[in-house]
């Protein structure tokens, strides 16, 4: 099982990031305060960003690599981001949302089958025809999740997806993404300020502090410290 | 009265509209995604027909399309008629009036749509074309569309670059702008204002059908 492993250096006017992670299958949930470069990780992971140095490699296949002038396409690193926003496609129903990153080759109908699949999968089966105007914000992020799952990534990016809903719902889906990390068995990394879903989700904890990893550990060693996090 | 003014008008105005439709959006996509060096100045060279007299902007489209020009003797070199004092010139007349219009529209379209839809399409191994055909066009199309309704009530109406461009009348059939300025100086007052008032209703009409589909399409938005 493959191991993302990433050093990122990345200068902008006011900010420096300049880190180095590993991330083996399962979640690496990545905290610290607004501004501390959490969510440019993830885009330079991505390949949404490109960093002034650095290396991105999962497992075997390198993805960046400024020295050997590698910059592989975001649409050909096959990994799922959930964004903060969802970034749901709003005049698509649920079902072509989830089925927009799926293989070009298959027919619509195998599409749509396998879309449904999924949106029972999280739980939303019902809404397969509807938009997302239309969606409570668990319902959303539900299908958010579906539509990551759909390109059977090999990296999962959660930026905050939860960040909006109460507690119980939050609960739900910490749970939900619990049971699709041991299925899919790939690095997630889940940035994230909530300590209680840390708790609840991480195999590994990071805390970024002003572009730079001031922490790193298992959840239990890394929560413990962490207080001046803001929780809820 | 006669008919043939308002058909040639109609028929000049879809053809500017659709010139400056695609000009006009790839003007607006390179501006909003600065592709474009110098951007500010070339909004400001594309904005200057609504400012400019139309008799400027007359005496420029000449001397960029007329016989003399380059573009002038390649297009009748290739189709044996030349720009000015022709269809193809009244049209890209029209086309010129109603591009600002357009481009303004157009950008407001594709900057209402929100760059992490993008950024989304791409993660889930969109290229280029299929994001702008799947997810910028749908979701700008109010906008482009706007657009295209302003640009077409401009291009219907136009008086002064066509005649300065195409001249009073082309294959003896004047636009129905110039048709109801004749129509006054020669004292056919019935004409003049029965041209006028079909002109105003055919324009109004596609307007109305264009601010119904525009709507439709906002809400086809989500």
């Amino acid at each position: 099982m493959a191991e993302l492993v990433a050093q990122i250096k990345l200068a902008r006017p006011g900010f420096v990031l300049d880190v180095e992670l590993a991330c083996p299958p399962g979640i690496t949930c990545i905290m610290g305060p607004s501004g501390s470069g959490k969510s440019t990780v993830l885009a330079v992971l991505a390949g949404l960003a490109v960093p002034d140095a650095g290396r991105v490699a999962l497992g075997d296949e390198v993805w960046f690599d400024r020295g050997a002038r590698i910059d592989i396409a975001i649409q050909q690193r096959r990994l799922a981001y959930v964004f903060q926003s969802l970034a749901l496609f709003p005049h698509m129903s649920a079902l072509a949302n989830v089925g927009y990153g799926m293989a070009r080759d298959l027919t619509r109908e195998a599409r749509d089958a396998a879309a449904r699949v999924l949106l029972e999968r999280v739980g939303v089966g019902h809404l397969a025809d509807r938009r997302p105007r239309t969606f409570s914000g668990g319902e959303a992020q539900r299908v958010a999740l579906a539509r990551a799952l759909a390109r059977s990534p090999r990296l999962v990016l959660l930026d905050e997806p939860f960040s909006a809903l109460d507690r119980e719902l939050r609960a739900q889906l910490t749970a939900l993404v619990r049971e699709l990390a041991q299925e899919l068995a790939v690095p997630i990394v889940h940035v994230t300020h909530s300590i209680a879903e840390a708790h609840l989700l991480a195999d590994q904890v990071i805390r970024m502090d002003k572009g730079k990893i001031a922490e790193r550990g298992t959840a239990a060693e890394v929560l413990a410290r962490i207080a001046t996090l803001d929780d809820e | 009265m006669d008919w043939a003014p308002l058909v040639l008008s109609l028929q000049v105005a879809v053809l500017a509209t659709v010139l400056s439709l695609v000009f006009g959006t790839a003007i607006a996509m390179l501006l909003v995604w600065k592709r474009l060096p110098a951007p500010d100045l070339i909004d400001a060279l594309a904005s200057a027909p609504l400012v400019l007299p139309p008799t400027v902007l007359g005496y420029y489209l000449l001397t960029a399309i007329g016989t003399h020009s380059a573009l002038g003797r390649a297009w009748e070199s290739l189709t044996g008629h030349t720009f000015v004092f022709n269809f193809a010139g009244a049209v890209i007349a029209a086309a010129v009036g109603s591009l600002p219009l357009v481009i303004r529209a157009a950008r407001l379209g594709l900057e209402s749509v929100d760059p992490t839809l993008v950024a989304a399409a791409k993660t889930l191994g969109a290229g280029r074309r299929r994001v702008f055909l799947t997810i910028v066009l749908p979701l700008a199309a109010p906008g482009v569309i706007a657009g295209g309704m302003m640009g077409f009530a401009r291009a219907l109406g136009d008086y002064g670059i066509t005649q300065m461009v195409a001249g009073s009348k082309i294959d003896g059939v004047p636009t129905a702008s110039i048709y109801v300025m004749d129509a006054i100086t020669a004292g056919r007052d019935d004409d003049a204002r029965a041209m006028a008032i079909v002109t105003t209703i055919v324009g109004i009409a596609m307007l109305w059908a264009a601010n119904r589909l525009t709507r439709r399409l906002h809400h086809a938005r989500g």
